[in-house]
């Protein structure tokens, strides 16, 4: 089935606590974002800790075929002995040492002490190239936790663990913050674990989404996959919806749209600003997909793609219905009323059109 | 006014001592203490409580009644003395050493507790950073702890050397009063007035006391307190 990459991370812990256990067993992606998602509680944070070897569980952690922690023969190699990056909650500088003495930190410690490059590369990657001489104190919480990202990249991580760094901060920050995560994902090389429990942070930002509850891994899998999959938790939420890899194609200047190609066909949507070739993640709302048997005349909408039907679930409330639809490969989700369901008289298998009122692409 | 009095050999001896045995003590208290401070400050052992208590215990009791058990402890024929003795050192009562030892005692306190309450207040964050960013325990400590906690450090020293300026009954008891060896400032001064010479002893008083306050006030100007938690 899955084909094993010796890059992968392979993470295998069990942690009893009291009123809470974390039993996990998980494949990573040995490159691009892996989020562990879930409600607080779920044992996000747990897990997290356990891979940076800040928790003790009892296991076996391993990445790109280096073993970090095995119990089977009594390996643990403590924090500071794994070429980890880990960027916390809350914004966590040494408040003694000025930026570039913090960001130094982890570098001087690395294994490779006297090479700067890592470090010049976060500083422009974060844009904090101006805030070198400045001390912990007298930055806002965005920019310290900016400085704690190029702090941590800057110590040759082979691996970089965050634990919700936006949670601390109000939205102004975060949509300061974000388009830097979006420069991380493109340009990092190494693999990255996100904690979140922000459906939004997930949908822009992950390429794997885990779904974490009571301690356990309900779902484990590609963050298309996952979204529009209608038997998890997340399929009931308001967010449900699909997540589509797309690339600008083309600009039209005359109605300030962009066109998004994805395998499902062109989607059109507000003009962005970033040059045609840039991949973008486009987001599609179960509530604003609605589906008709005839392709698009005489409507307003401009986006229909032909599909398939898949599945129908039952949804929350006992008026509606959640369709799964396959549309060349990208799978959608539309939420509709059992009566507009019982009108099309539709069935698994069935060809119709999506009608899309609505594509966001987070900036 | 009292009149500007001519200050003896033995009245200088006696600065020059107190001083030279405040910066021993506070220098060695420094080192053993900041050690058993972050141990203190960290552990959550039964083991941990009790020695926390005995640390404190110079606080409370008499400094005679501390003196009398250091003499007893330190004298040739006692535990420490032997083990002394075994080292192939002096016996220590009547001098500078057993008035170090004594010093460090009775100061003990006043370095370990200031340590302790900062060390605790920076909390185990700090410490999970610095292991992710490869720093060793060893390292976390020297880069990390001690940085951070350095108005504890600040606060410890000054405390530490300005009370062991201060001390009597102790100094008494294990040194014996030995004028131009173990015959500290305050000792000094009880000299001069057991002899009615309050001009001496009120100018050498006044110094101490002016010494005393400033110090203290320096600490209340940097905005801690000094003796918190």
């Amino acid at each position: 089935m899955m084909v094993h990459d010796t890059r992968d991370i392979v993470a295998c812990f069990r942690l009893q606590r009291r009123g809470f256990g974390l039993d996990v067993d998980l494949r990573l992606p040995g490159r691009g974002v892996s989020v562990l998602y879930g409600a607080s509680g779920s044992g996000k944070t747990t897990l997290l800790r356990c891979m940076a070897g800040l928790e003790r569980a009892t296991g076996r952690f391993e990445i790109a075929a280096q073993v970090w922690q095995d119990d089977r023969v009594r390996r643990f190699l403590p924090p500071h002995r794994r070429a980890l990056g880990y960027v916390f909650q809350e914004p966590s500088l040494f408040a003694h040492l000025d930026v570039l003495h913090n960001i130094e930190y982890g570098l001087r410690r690395s294994e490779r002490p006297h090479d700067r490059s890592r470090l010049d590369q976060a500083v422009a990657m974060l844009g904090i190239g101006a805030l070198l001489r400045r001390w912990p104190a007298q930055l806002s919480g965005g920019e310290q936790q900016r400085v704690g990202m190029a702090r941590a990249l800057a110590s040759w991580p082979r691996l970089l663990l965050m634990d919700e760094p936006l949670a601390a901060l109000d939205e102004a920050r975060k949509s300061e913050i974000l388009p830097y995560l979006d420069t991380l994902h493109r340009e990092l090389a190494i693999p990255v674990v996100y904690v979140s429990h922000a459906a939004d942070e997930v949908a822009r930002l992950a390429d794997h989404v885990v779904l974490l509850d009571g301690g356990r891994v309900r779902a484990s899998g590609p963050v298309a996959e996952i979204f529009s999959r209608t038997d998890l938790a997340l399929a009931q939420r308001d967010e449900a919806g699909a997540v589509i890899d797309a690339c600008v194609e083309t600009h039209d200047a005359r109605w300030h749209l962009s066109g998004l190609r994805c395998p499902a066909g062109l989607l059109w949507v507000r003009q962005l600003e970033v040059p045609p070739g840039t991949p973008v993640r486009a987001r599609i709302a179960a509530r604003d997909v609605s589906l008709a048997l005839q392709g698009p005349r005489d409507t307003s909408i401009l986006n229909s793609l032909p599909a398939r039907v898949c599945s129908l679930v039952a949804d929350v409330h006992p008026s509606q219905v959640l369709v799964q639809l396959d549309a060349a490969g990208v799978l959608l989700l539309a939420r509709i009323t059992r009566r507009s369901l019982d009108a099309l008289a539709l069935v698994p298998g069935m060809q119709v059109w999506a009608q899309v009122k609505s594509v966001a692409v987070p900036r | 006014m009292l009149p500007v009095p001519t200050f003896d050999a033995e009245d200088w001896a006696a600065v020059g001592l107190t001083v030279r045995l405040a910066t021993v003590t506070t220098l060695l208290l420094l080192l053993l203490g900041t050690p058993l401070a972050w141990w203190l400050a960290r552990s959550r052992s039964r083991l941990a409580a009790l020695v926390g208590t005995l640390v404190t215990l110079p606080l409370v009791l008499p400094p005679s009644v501390l003196g009398f058990y250091l003499l007893l402890m330190l004298a040739p024929q006692g535990p420490l003395g032997q083990f002394v003795h075994e080292l192939g050192g002096e016996a220590m009562p009547f001098t500078f050493s057993g008035l170090v030892a004594g010093s460090m005692v009775y100061s003990l306190p006043f370095v370990v507790q200031p340590l302790r309450t900062a060390l605790a207040g920076l909390g185990e964050r700090p410490f999970e950073v610095a292991a992710t960013l490869r720093a060793t325990p060893l390292d976390r400590f020297f880069s990390v702890a001690l940085p951070s906690a350095r108005q504890g450090v600040l606060n410890a020293t000054v405390l530490g050397f300005a009370h062991t300026v201060g001390e009597f009954g102790v100094v008494l008891m294990i040194g014996g009063n030995i004028p131009g060896r173990t015959q500290v400032l305050s000792l000094r001064i009880y000299e001069h007035v057991e002899a009615m010479e309050y001009a001496q002893a009120g100018w050498l008083a006044g110094g101490m006391l002016a010494f005393s306050f400033v110090v203290l006030l320096l600490l209340h100007a940097r905005g801690k307190p000094a003796l918190a938690g």
